[in-house]
């Protein structure tokens, strides 16, 4: 499954949310999560590799899951971008 | 047992272990490896040593702190637990057989390279992050004992060479008892600091660093400047009294505290205090404050990563407005520049900073950052008695310029349904000769002077203050700088405007008559100089001092005034 956001926070994404996105991803043990922007796609169970997408306000960025809970964990997922005003959803 | 002495930065005697604060060598070898079982669980044994540690500061900063300080330590530890970070670390151990210092030194470095290459300058910051991390895995695979300051946890004497404002930051007063550096004098950013801490504090010892080890007894006495390594029972016994009286002192002082500052011929004067953030206001009121005297605002901007904006501002300086209940609180404007640098802004390096791009000059340049701070304030300007004065004003035609563009946000922010106070004063720094000079002309435009006389002083000898060699031309009993605070008290009393003072001198005992037989109104000191000044000045005649302080400015050197206050005082 996966889901489109553009990134409206003016820091782009830093370490706190860059931190809940990996702390959320990492509860789906059963499930892969991966984000890609710019041609990139990293795992979102490691914040150095979330951070290395180098994202900033405008860009956009796809959650993707794979997996036995790949619809709770997106859903997880887009909470944490909408709670952190981290990104909108982007369709 | 040796005993060194200093300069008394800060008043009070601690006792307690020798913390020594130095940064570590981290050169790293490259060397083979027979059992490469052995390296990895060398690396594995470090890491979790490491994650140990970061929870229990998390945790320590969460309770003490709070959330928004601990999210940092967060972020380490998931760099700790990242499989990008350690499965390559592994990796290498595994297929070249090397050290696994080298290796996580090696994957670390392309972390830190890949942020420092990034375009966002928040990012490129993130480096820092993770060169924290790596060190504090190597300090383990090395063998390196390193404790930053603030993961302090028991009661010590910090020495250092000198301690940097990132430094003093990470104190926690409630386990760093006292401290000595080598260099720095009495008005050196840690001795100020200090002071704002209530921390015993001696500096420019020139060697203790080179004296003193890890764990060694220290004693600190700020009132004389002694630093004592590893005393006899004795000479602890004998500290320990001296400590108790000094105690006994301040009980004293503390009785003062709801008391006017009123000479003994009846006279009064206000008693404010200097501070650097919200959290020192505590401090002010148990000194019983009648006021701030001055807000250095800098300490909003330092130590982050970029500028902080109109709501961060705001909340601060509502919340000294508040706390001070209904007491006036003077704000400077952003004076950066000089010693105090804002590595986010990206200034050019000068040649004599002290003279150069700094305080009022930047912000009339940087109209951007100026005005997100006068917006700030005349928003706070609500919720208290708020004065606002611009630092290192040098011209009228400055001062004008600066009064022009906070009319302006004043009026934007009327247009925006805004709240604004009608009663704000609005008032210069007197720190450079020009303007004390001409302080007759200042005086008809502004509602308040207040001399910093650091500055002033510095200017006024052509005395660089952070230059040891020189620092015996920082007199502020000269009668030339007595002269100048004339100048400007009398211009103002002339005007029916007051005068203040919130440089070191306000609060000096020998300078503390002289200041209140020139007539100064107000006296802004580090919080913990109010109550002595009150009990000082109470036993004081104004009419007296105002006798002294004109033979004061007859005569020629600093040491003839000096001598003249001991004589007269008496």
């Amino acid at each position: 499954m996966q889901k489109t956001f553009k990134i409206i926070d003016e820091d782009g994404i830093h370490a706190r949310p860059a931190t809940a996105l990996v702390n959320t991803a990492t509860k789906f043990k059963g499930t892969e999560a991966f984000a890609e922007a710019k041609g990139k796609k990293v795992t979102l169970k490691s914040i150095l590799g979330v951070l290395s997408l180098g994202l900033e306000a405008g860009d956009t960025l796809s959650l993707i899951t794979e997996g036995s809970e790949e619809a709770e964990a997106l859903s997880a997922l887009q909470d944490v971008m909408i709670k952190e005003g981290l990104g909108e959803i982007h369709e | 047992m040796s005993k060194i002495s200093g300069i008394a930065a800060s008043a009070g005697i601690a006792v307690a272990r020798a913390f020594i604060l130095e940064h570590p060598d981290y050169t790293i070898t490259k060397s083979a490896v027979s059992d490469v079982e052995t390296e990895l669980a060398k690396l594995q044994d470090a890491l979790e040593k490491s994650k140990g540690e970061l929870q229990a500061i998390k945790e320590r900063t969460l309770a003490e702190l709070g959330e928004k300080k601990a999210e940092i330590f967060e972020s380490h530890l998931l760099i700790l637990e990242d499989p990008e970070l350690i499965s390559p670390v592994m990796d290498k151990i595994r297929e070249e057989a090397v050290n696994a210092d080298y290796a996580l030194n090696e994957v670390a470095t392309q972390f830190v390279e890949m942020f420092e290459n990034m375009k966002s300058a928040y990012l490129q910051e993130r480096a820092a992050d993770m060169r924290d991390v790596t060190k504090r895995v190597l300090n383990h695979l090395l063998g390196i004992h390193y404790v930053s300051p603030a993961e302090i946890n028991e009661e010590v004497i910090v020495i250092a060479l000198d301690l940097t404002p990132s430094d003093t930051a990470q104190l926690n007063r409630k386990f760093v008892k006292g401290f000595t550096t080598n260099i720095g004098g009495r008005t050196s950013h840690s001795a100020i600091m200090a002071r704002s801490l209530e921390i015993p504090a001696v500096v420019g010892t020139k060697n203790v660093l080179s004296l003193v080890k890890a764990g060694d007894l220290v004693i600190v006495d700020g009132l004389s400047g002694d630093v004592l390594i590893n005393p006899s029972d004795a000479e602890v016994a004998e500290y320990k009294a001296k400590q108790e009286a000094y105690d006994l002192q301040i009980a004293e002082w503390k009785k003062l505290r709801d008391e006017a500052t009123v000479s003994a011929d009846g006279k009064h004067v206000e008693l404010a205090a200097n501070i650097g953030t919200p959290n020192d206001v505590t401090g002010v009121i148990e000194n019983g404050g009648e006021g701030v005297g001055l807000y250095r605002t800098e300490f909003l901007y330092m130590g982050r990563d970029k500028l902080p904006s109109e709501e961060v501002q705001y909340n601060a300086y509502r919340t000294v407005l508040e706390n001070m209940n209904g007491k006036p609180v003077v704000v400077r404007t952003l004076d950066i520049g000089g010693d105090k640098e804002l590595p986010y802004l990206e200034l050019p390096k000068e040649m004599n900073p002290f003279l150069g791009f700094r305080a009022i000059r930047l912000c009339l340049d940087r109209q951007d950052i100026f005005r997100t701070q006068l917006r700030a304030l005349l928003r706070a300007s609500a919720h208290g008695d708020l004065r606002i004065m611009f630092p290192m004003i040098a011209t009228l035609g400055e001062f004008r310029a600066a009064r022009d563009l906070l009319l302006e946000e004043k009026a934007n922010l009327r247009a925006e349904g805004k709240e604004v106070s009608d009663n704000i004063q609005l008032g210069i720094m007197v720190e450079i000769p020009s303007t004390a000079v001409l302080a007759d002309q200042f005086a008809k435009e502004v509602d308040f002077f207040s001399i910093g006389t650091n500055d002033l002083i510095q200017y006024t000898m052509a005395a660089d203050r952070m230059n040891e060699q020189v620092s015996y031309l920082y007199q502020p009993y000269n009668p030339a700088i007595l002269r100048l605070v004339k100048i400007v008290i009398d211009a103002a009393h002339a005007e029916g405007k007051w005068t203040g003072m919130c440089g070191e001198m306000a609060g000096d005992s020998t300078a503390i008559p002289l200041l209140l037989g020139l007539g100064l109104d107000e006296f802004s000191m580090s919080a913990t100089s109010i109550l002595p000044a009150r009990s000082q000045i109470s036993k004081l005649s104004a009419a007296d001092m105002k006798e002294m302080a004109a033979k004061a400015l007859q005569l020629g050197t600093a040491e003839e005034v000096a001598a003249l206050v001991q004589s007269s005082v008496q």
